[in-house]
């Protein structure tokens, strides 16, 4: 008897706005659903165990690690990824900030920073660096020793805060 | 004339699509009909193979299987010495060699018929440690074992231990370490007779793969292609590695009758079967007069290089050539062994050999001035090489270096003198199971391939114009983070006086660019950037020979003059060729002369805490002051350094590679612990400019630097804080405790 390859099921959410429905096996990764059926790619694997927040993203507004989440977890949720944020408003002034700053080098930990970036911003739009430190111990970076990233944080906070009328 | 670019914070070429997850690494790419590739390893340290068995309830028959029988052309890596196979055939030598190759579209499938594969292997006697290696309790390799030794000597070291008021001695060991790059490894490949092969990864040196990849297959350099794809991250771990994926890969592809094979390594993968840092053992006797002059060097340097040869005679001179230090000494003996053990083989990592000797002479002169009584910045100070002083190899120091400078510099910029008696006071004071100490680290790390290494690589950059004066670098180095685009950017827009935004850097794919060497070695700016700008001042100078450019000229002036330039000939190229400088010489045969062009230098400080309860230590502040020649990038040099700290404070701290029989047996990230954002201190960086003739508006290299000397700076604070001698690393609360004599 060949291995039972395993059904597939039909799970539906929202998608960077707009309304998706896939059929993957019940317990695929989010992340691979994200990044092998929606082909989108911006959302990174690291670790694939929680650890490095590579695979950020929102889950009904929400940071997660995707690499964590069974798809049948995302069933009616509202699911952001790195393409559906990037362009936001109190978004843009994080990317802009990680550009200026040199808060990413190879890139490969960026969008799950920007995220984790996002999420902390929009909590705590005045962040004390050790505020920082903590909303992004989840996220590894190897490549920057995290201080042009503290600096990103700081400028893109500052930059929010200015934009008229206030972000949120 | 625009404002100089050089010397500028520019923002990262490729910012915008890293930000927005746009840019395209290799696991990100997909092609049509492409089936998942996986290696089945050994998992017996070493041993005979006697055969492969497919069990289990598995559709064997849709898979392709690719076994060492299926290789078309020659089954070796090729690098320095053919001794490692892409497949193992007959024996196996580490318990992650690679034996099988799996490829199906069902990853699921894939990962469970991965673990349907069942070998008859009969055990050979393996060797785990250098010690067993070196007392040859089993010949693992070649007649006893030793892959390459180096010999380095200058004046009588012998004749000096009779006249010393002090002959001091320690031993000093450094543990494996794990380059944790947040990409793991991975290639696609698309191989067969008709079409050649071509590969698309991340890794560091495009024309490492194509030189490996030509003999596997047995074809010519033109049916071979490399591509690189955006790289997240290497630090020497996508150095050489690559070959092995990439030819893992196309090996799959070719038996699939050309379906593109895509091999991406989850982490656990990356982590137990891909290169780390060799770990190292030091021995130091040295001998001092009391006024702590340094009469004598000997040193016996041995690291532990894993199965196969690969990178580890380059490593291990790198390590030799740096283990005495930025010092003057008159009599010096290096003796140094790389040796092998049934673990994969060890590979490059930023440094590459010299943190593991600076370690070892930074802990061991800081010990030795406190056998003097002397301060440990003191016995440094006056030992320091001047200009015009030579180095263990005999090298003259012909640069303009002004150690004690650095030095002042770090003392002042740490508040050394205040924190030593603030320290001292708090620690005498015994109200807080918390020490306190600083220490600090004097180094120097060699930009460049080693003495006559980049003339043998002869590096070529090309610069090619286009319509509207745009110009393309083309250039095999590759951006793996640190900047290489931004900075060949910068480096041909002053050069030609033309807008950054008027320059590109092609991707590095064999098909189109030169080979300009590996991206290591801390040479990408010094040696390349300076061809960089080479070919584009030759794009300048056919412009101005054809008559289509004046002497001065402006934006306008340089577009028009390419257009007509364009119109006549239909391209404009030009390219550089390295050229050693005249004062590198270097004797391969007596290890002594000019072992780099240039160097950067640099002084540390750390402060650290120790939990005398835990025995944990914490580094709370990090002073970074380094003589790199100009420095190009304010921002992007700074970004090195503080990244390289924050490496190297997991080296001496937290990184501990625990290998069982050749295992690594903390494979993940959740056992194997690199610092995160909460874990670091400050890291405050300063550079002291001192131009280089030789380099791109007298740039010296940075990448590797700042990883030399960290753990030993770490090191000396901890024995400063609880004054217990900790001489190896990681410096996990164990091994403090330990020292301590409470274990
Ligand atoms: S890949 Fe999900 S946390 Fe690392
Ligand atoms: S920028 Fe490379 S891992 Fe963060």
């Amino acid at each position: 008897m060949p291995v039972a390859r395993a059904a597939k099921i039909e799970v539906s959410f929202t998608l960077n706005g707009a309304p998706v429905t896939v059929r993957a096996l019940p317990m695929a990764r989010l992340l691979d659903v994200l990044r092998e059926d929606l082909r989108l790619t911006g959302t990174k694997e690291g670790c694939g165990e929680g650890e490095c927040g590579a695979c950020s993203v929102f889950l009904n507004g929400r940071l997660v690690t995707s690499c964590l989440v069974p798809i049948m977890q995302a069933e009616g949720a509202r699911v952001e990824t790195i393409e559906g944020v990037a362009d936001q408003p109190d978004v843009v002034p994080i990317r802009e900030a990680f550009v200026a700053c040199n808060g990413s080098q190879c890139g490969i930990c960026t969008p799950g920073m920007i995220l984790a970036t996002t999420a902390l911003l929009r909590a705590r739009p005045n962040p004390a660096e050790t505020e920082v430190r903590e909303a992004l111990a989840g996220n590894l970076c190897r490549c920057t020793g995290y201080v042009k990233i503290f600096e990103a944080v700081a400028r893109a906070a500052e930059a929010r805060r200015g934009a008229a009328g206030g972000v949120r | 004339m625009p404002a100089p670019l050089i010397g500028a914070s520019v923002g990262r070429k490729e910012g915008q699509e890293k930000t927005r997850g746009a840019a395209c690494y290799v696991d990100d790419m997909t092609l049509p009909g492409m089936l998942h590739g996986v290696t089945v390893r050994s998992r017996v340290p070493r041993g005979r193979i006697r055969g492969i068995r497919y069990e289990g309830d598995i559709p064997w028959n849709e898979f392709t299987i690719v076994t060492a029988r299926d290789i078309p052309g020659k089954n070796v890596v090729t690098l320095l010495t053919e001794d490692q196979p892409f497949l193992a055939d007959q024996f196996v030598n580490h318990p992650e060699e690679a034996i099988v190759l799996l490829a199906h579209t069902d990853r699921f499938l894939l990962e469970e018929a991965r673990r349907h594969v069942a070998f008859d292997i009969d055990p050979l006697p393996p060797v785990f440690s250098i010690e067993d290696s070196l007392a040859r309790k089993a010949v693992v390799w070649g007649e006893d074992n030793v892959m390459k030794s180096f010999l380095v000597e200058k004046g009588k070291v012998d004749d000096v231990w009779a006249r010393a008021d002090l002959v001091f001695e320690g031993e000093y060991e450094t543990g494996a370490q794990e380059q944790l790059y947040i990409e793991p490894q991975g290639m696609i490949a698309q191989a067969s007779p008709a079409d050649g092969v071509t590969v698309w990864g991340s890794l560091q040196c495009p024309y490492y793969v194509h030189k490996a990849l030509m003999p596997l297959f047995g074809l010519p350099p033109d049916r071979v292609r490399v591509v690189q794809m955006t790289t997240g991250g290497g630090f020497g771990g996508k150095e050489e590695y690559p070959s092995m994926i990439g030819g893992h890969a196309a090996l799959l592809s070719w038996k699939a009758g050309g379906r593109p094979v895509k091999i991406i390594y989850d982490r656990a993968e990356d982590m137990v079967a891909t290169t780390k840092r060799h770990p190292s053992r030091t021995r130091h006797k040295t001998a001092l007069s009391r006024d702590g002059r340094l009469l004598g060097m000997e040193i016996d340097f041995v690291v532990d290089a894993g199965a196969y040869v690969t990178l580890s005679p380059v490593v291990l001179s790198r390590g030799t050539i740096h283990a005495a230090g930025p010092y003057r000494c008159d009599h010096v003996r290096i003796r140094s062994r790389a040796v092998a053990t049934n673990a994969p083989p060890h590979g490059a990592f930023r440094g590459f050999g010299a943190p593991q000797s600076i370690f070892a002479l930074e802990r061991h002169l800081d010990r030795a001035a406190r056998a003097l009584g002397l301060s440990p910045e003191e016995l440094r100070r006056r030992n320091l090489l001047r200009q015009g002083e030579t180095t263990a190899t005999q090298q003259e120091v012909l640069e303009k270096i002004n150690l004690p400078s650095l030095l002042d510099l770090a003392l002042e910029k740490s508040e050394w003198r205040r924190r030593k008696e603030e320290f001292a006071a708090h620690n005498r004071s015994g109200a807080d199971a918390v020490k306190k100490g600083l220490g600090l680290a004097v180094f120097f790390h060699g930009s460049g391939f080693t003495g006559s290494g980049e003339s043998y690589l002869a590096s070529v950059v090309g610069a090619e114009a286009g319509r509207g004066g745009r110009v393309t670098v083309l250039a095999a180095s590759t951006e793996i983070g640190q900047g290489t685009n931004t900075i060949f950017s910068q480096i041909v827009a002053d050069a030609l006086a033309i807008p950054y935004d008027w320059v590109e850097v092609a991707q590095p794919d064999t098909s189109r660019v030169p080979n300009s060497g590996p991206t290591v070695a801390s040479r990408t700016a010094m040696i390349v950037g300076k061809l960089v700008e080479t070919a584009a001042l030759g794009l300048r100078d056919k412009l101005r020979a054809g008559g289509f450019l004046g002497v001065t000229y402006d934006d306008r002036a340089w577009a028009e003059a390419c257009d007509r330039y364009l119109d006549l000939h239909g391209t404009l190229q030009a390219q550089a060729k390295y050229e050693l400088p005249p004062h590198v010489k270097w004797d391969d045969k007596t290890y002594t002369g000019a072992a780099y062009g240039a160097f950067g230098w640099a002084v540390y400080v750390a402060a650290v805490s120790v939990d005398t309860v835990t025995y944990e230590t914490r580094v709370d502040d990090f002073v970074a002051v380094q003589d790199i020649g100009r420095v190009l990038h304010p921002v992007f040099a700074a970004g090195q350094v503080e990244g390289g700290v924050a490496q190297a404070i997991g080296f001496a701290l937290y990184e501990n590679v625990i290998l069982a029989n050749g295992r690594m047996v903390n494979g993940k990230m959740t056992n194997y612990v690199m610092p995160t954002s909460v874990d670091l201190p400050p890291i405050r960086v300063f550079f002291q400019e001192v131009p280089y003739e030789y380099g791109p508006a007298g740039a010296k290299g940075v990448g590797e630097l700042p990883m030399d000397g960290p753990a030993p700076a770490i090191l000396n604070a901890i024995e400063d804080a609880l004054g217990v001698s900790v001489r190896k690393i990681p410096a996990l609360p164990e091994v403090v405790m330990e020292a301590a004599g409470c274990l």
